[in-house]
């Protein structure tokens, strides 16, 4: 009885003939017809993104252009490279993580292991949730407002009169690090949450004070949740354009500022490979679209990078409480 | 095993015995009740009874309802049923009894092909439902007329009605109105022995009922529409005595409408409830026959081990 | 929920007191996830603060219709340099149902894909087809706005300028506005592909926490899967769609600078009983308005306009967030991975 033959697996049944007796009404039918075209809607959305950007790319981007810093120009062939944009990227990514990464840990921290009194708390949650919510374009104008300050004149440009020009790296990067802060939040708290009591319990039970049991036990532990949140943060940063827009000037070369290495960078305007792909698209002034293809698609590689990155420390990081 | 089935299908419709479907869906057969002593004792009694009531027709309760042939149930390289071939008879309840992971709930399971929702499933063999493959039967035309009760009383978030009604309003084309449910909600809550305690508030949410309470609405869903055959999946291991008692008192008034098959831990149970009681270890099934038979006389020595308590 | 205000149970309260450095910590820590609330709030005080003046000089009809908006920024924009003569007259309905258009047409088209789409994905998508499907939504909530914005006005424009106006609709607006692409019917294409992400994965998250075994219910009743799905699974998480949903609009409103690419920038009311045409029509919500009027933030009253704006948006915004928020707790499940 138990021959090859009727091993069957359950899978092969011919019952998707039968089902056409009535017991799937049409709502039924359309309904899932409708789910499988939404589900490969959206695959297609993403490879005709990813594949006419990529041909774009292949087209326009050569190492040349990589190299070369932008320049005015009315041509398109006049127009430089995107180095100075990448730098941009690079450095407004470091200075918005610099400043997001501790502050987020420390709010993870206190939310899941203090979180005394819990209304506080609470509303701590919600105004993290707010901060993701906010425009954008909305913090960039607050931002202004804040750095236009005459007492925040030490990070931006001055001028003659005394008006505090309120853009540069520091201004733009302190608001990028509010973007980025509920992702480092979110990513520990996630980390934190996951590590049972009785790790906790084992720490307190060989003499360690709270602060201890966190600095040596739950942050070592939550390693991969914060290098999680932190990177969907700079991938937040590295794809905002409003905030470069208002906050970095129009610059497209980075413009220092001063007369000290780095800081005077810091200190002065320049872009982003956001702001690139803006000013040079039909939209901004460039009129250079072929530049915005190259500098789109480049933007486009650093996603995926990141979003790789994310998918291999989430999965390494995977730990399993005993 | 195709020309077997042909037959079976054959002698059925030559007999002339009308489908237990059909008593059961006119709802004419009047309430044989049975206390739970005399439905232990005697089953020979509700036949009668039921006989008379009918007039000439033929005792169902020798119906012949599910065959199961030679069922094999793997998960991946476990194997959780092995070569199994049982019969499930109207009119009477089959127990499935075994220790833990034997498979009598991945049995039970197949009857209405739920298990083929996991993914790493593969059955053989075969399950006749009236003479019929199941596995060339829809799913969901199967599922309508074997009904199942699980472990944990599973209540939809909805009001005591519409649970009651849901099965009848989702699974037709046509949406029947609230009237035309109204006399089938009532009549399967009255069956399933929770219309008492919930007639007067059919609207309120059916999880803010008791886990007994929840249970027998449960029960009330599935016969709502009109099943043939009933699973019930330790239909008690979350209940408390009262809830049990009261679900156990149930199952032996429906006991002469539909075919009943409850796998429990509970050998007391499988006594009190069942006809029929089948012995399964480790996928086998080690031994079938009649209650007496099983708890009294059994013929294998794990299934004496087993009814003694010494293990499981 | 509960473990967010996890006790530590190991520590006496005595020791608590004998551990100034522990106390210090959490002080500290304290105050830093405090700051972020003083954040929010001064964020909404000082935008409200410099936006006054323009909110003062027009009063309740600053939300109203009447004019040319764009005009009116000019003038605004040309202000004498005399505070007394500071010009603020704005009616800015345009600009505003403009954002309530894109915003609501996207939030609602999305939220029919991104029910049906996570419905496909979590219950009938096949085994190759899902492990697809997934790290496609991660991607698609990743690339940039800006990238989304090339697209649009590269590909997506000239595409609609090209298949949905015709002639005659060119010469049917032609004394208000010219039709060349960039209209309503772009941005609410490419908003909603954007803001399709956050709501798939908070939806994909509830439905796979919904209880087997009420769908195992249903089935055994013999109900066809899709059906089980529809009326338990969905039923069931209805609050989880409306919390994507209210979520979704607050990131929609926010959006700029895809809108400011796509739209046409001009602050035009489109009007619904043109019929299809409308749909073909430029505007121009607020977060873009910002964003185009950014060089002139330095010129006082036009700079207050702009902040008025960004008042308006960030009030809508947090409200959203906020709703979304408490609807998300009110469910009993907090994951902000799940963005």
């Amino acid at each position: 009885m138990v021959s090859g033959k009727s091993r069957r697996p359950i899978k092969a049944r011919g019952s998707r003939k039968v089902r056409a007796r009535g017991v799937w009404s049409i709502g039924d039918r359309v309904g899932l017809t409708i789910a499988w075209a939404t589900g490969i809607f959206l695959c297609l959305v993403a490879f005709s993104v990813t594949i006419y950007l990529a041909l774009k790319g292949v087209q326009y981007l050569n190492l040349d252009i990589l190299i070369s810093r932008p320049e005015a120009g009315t041509e398109q062939s006049e127009t430089g490279g995107i180095l100075d944009p990448m730098i941009g990227t690079l450095l407004l990514t470091i200075l918005g993580t610099a400043i997001a990464a501790p502050i987020g840990v420390g709010i993870a921290i206190w939310l899941t292991e203090y979180g005394r009194p819990s209304l506080l708390a609470r509303f701590v949650e919600a105004g993290i949730e707010m901060l993701v919510g906010a425009p954008s374009i909305a913090l960039a104008i607050f931002g202004l407002l804040i750095f236009q300050n005459s007492f925040m004149a030490p990070f931006s440009f001055t001028a003659e009169g005394g008006a505090v020009f309120g853009r540069s790296f520091f201004a733009a990067g302190a608001i990028m690090s509010l973007i980025a802060l509920p992702f480092v939040v979110g990513g520990t708290r996630e980390a934190l949450n996951s590590i049972p009591k009785h790790v906790r319990e084992a720490s307190y039970a060989l003499g360690k004070d709270q602060a201890s049991t966190i600095r040596r036990v739950l942050l070592p532990s939550a390693r991969s949740g914060i290098a999680t949140g932190t990177t969907l943060g700079m991938a937040q940063i590295i794809g905002e354009t409003a905030v470069v827009v208002v906050l970095l000037g129009a610059s497209l070369q980075l413009a220092p500022e001063g007369a000290i290495p780095v800081l005077d960078v810091l200190k002065g305007t320049g872009s982003t490979l956001t702001s690139y792909v803006y000013q040079n698209s039909p939209a901004g002034e460039g009129k250079a679209p072929e530049k915005a293809y190259a500098a789109a698609f480049v933007l486009l590689l650093i996603v995926i990078a990141l979003n790789l990155f994310v998918n291999q420390i989430s999965k390494r990081g995977r730990h399993t409480w005993g | 095993m195709g020309i077997e089935s042909a037959d079976e299908v054959h002698d059925r419709t030559e007999s002339g015995i009308p489908p237990i479907k059909r008593i059961v869906v006119n709802g004419e057969m009047p309430p044989v009740r049975v206390s739970q002593g005399e439905a232990n004792g005697a089953p020979t009694h509700i036949a009668e009874s039921f006989v008379i009531d009918q007039g000439a027709m033929a005792p169902a309760w020798t119906e012949e309802r599910m065959k199961v042939e030679s069922l094999g149930v793997r998960f991946d390289r476990k194997e959780a049923v092995k070569d199994v071939s049982i019969e499930v008879n109207s009119g009477e309840v089959l127990a499935l009894i075994g220790p833990s992971g034997c498979g009598k709930t991945t049995l039970l399971r197949s009857l209405n092909k739920l298990v083929d929702l996991t993914p790493t499933a593969v059955r053989s063999g075969r399950i006749m439902l009236d003479g019929q493959d199941t596995d060339l039967m829809d799913d969901t035309l199967l599922r309508k007329k074997v009904g199942m009760l699980f472990q944990q009383p599973n209540p939809f978030p909805m009001s005591i009605f519409d649970n009651v009604a849901y099965g009848l309003r989702e699974r037709g084309t046509k949406r029947p109105g609230k009237k035309e449910l109204e006399p089938i909600v009532v009549d399967a809550l009255e069956r399933a022995g929770i219309w008492a305690e919930v007639s007067d508030n059919l609207s309120h949410p059916a999880l803010s009922l008791s886990g007994g309470q929840q249970q027998r609405l449960c029960i009330a869903r599935s016969l709502a529409v009109r099943p043939e055959v009933l699973l019930l999946d330790e239909p008690c291991s979350a209940l408390d005595p009262i809830s049990t008692a009261i679900i156990e008192e149930t199952i032996v008034e429906l006991k002469s409408e539909i075919a009943i098959v409850i796998v429990t831990h509970n050998l007391q149970q499988a006594e009190r409830v069942a006809d029929q009681v089948g012995f399964m270890y480790l996928g086998d099934l080690v031994e079938y026959g009649s209650v007496e038979q099983v708890f009294n006389a059994p013929m294998a020595e794990r299934t004496k081990d087993y009814v003694r308590g010494d293990f499981g | 929920m509960s473990s967010l205000t996890y006790e530590a149970t190991g520590i006496p309260v005595e020791s608590e007191e004998a551990d100034p450095v522990n106390r210090r910590v959490e002080l500290l820590l304290g105050a830093l996830a405090s700051s972020v609330l003083l954040f929010i709030a001064g964020m909404i005080l000082f935008t409200l603060f410099k936006a006054w003046p323009s909110f003062a000089a027009n009063g309740l009809a600053w939300f109203g219709a009447g004019g040319n908006v764009d005009a009116q920024l000019t003038d605004i924009f040309n202000s004498p340099a005399d505070p007394a003569d500071y010009i603020y007259k704005l009616r800015a309905w345009p600009l505003i149902w403009s954002t309530i258009l894109i915003s609501a047409l996207s939030v609602l088209l999305a939220t029919f894909i991104a029910v049906f789409s996570s419905i496909f994905i979590v219950h009938f998508a096949p085994g190759p087809l899902q492990k697809l499907i997934e790290p496609v939504v991660k991607y698609l909530a990743a690339v940039p706005s800006v990238v989304y914005g090339l697209i649009g006005i590269l590909v997506l424009v000239p595409w609609i300028n090209s298949t949905f106006i015709t002639e005659e609709m060119r010469s049917s607006v032609a004394y208000v506005i010219q039709l060349d692409g960039s209209s309503v019917m772009a941005g609410v294409m490419i908003l909603t592909v954007m803001i399709l992400p956050i709501m798939i994965a908070l939806i994909v998250d509830s439905l796979r926490a919904v209880p087997l075994n009420w769908r195992e219910g249903a089935l055994a009743l013999g109900v066809n899967k899709w059906r089980a799905v529809r009326t338990v699974s969905v039923r069931a998480i209805r609050p989880a769609i409306v919390a994507a949903a209210v979520l979704a609009t607050a990131r929609a409103l926010g959006e700029a600078i895809m809108l400011a690419m796509v739209t046409g920038s001009i602050g035009f009311a489109p009007n619904p009983f043109d019929g299809f045409l409308f749909f073909m029509e430029p505007s121009r919500p607020l977060a873009p308005s910002i964003l185009d009027g950014e060089e002139g933030l330095s010129v006082v009253p036009f700079g207050e306009t702009m902040y008025a704006f960004g008042f308006i948006l960030i009030v809508s915004c947090v409200f959203f967030s906020f709703s979304g928020w408490a609807i998300r707790q009110s469910l009993g499940r907090y994951s902000i991975g799940a963005r």
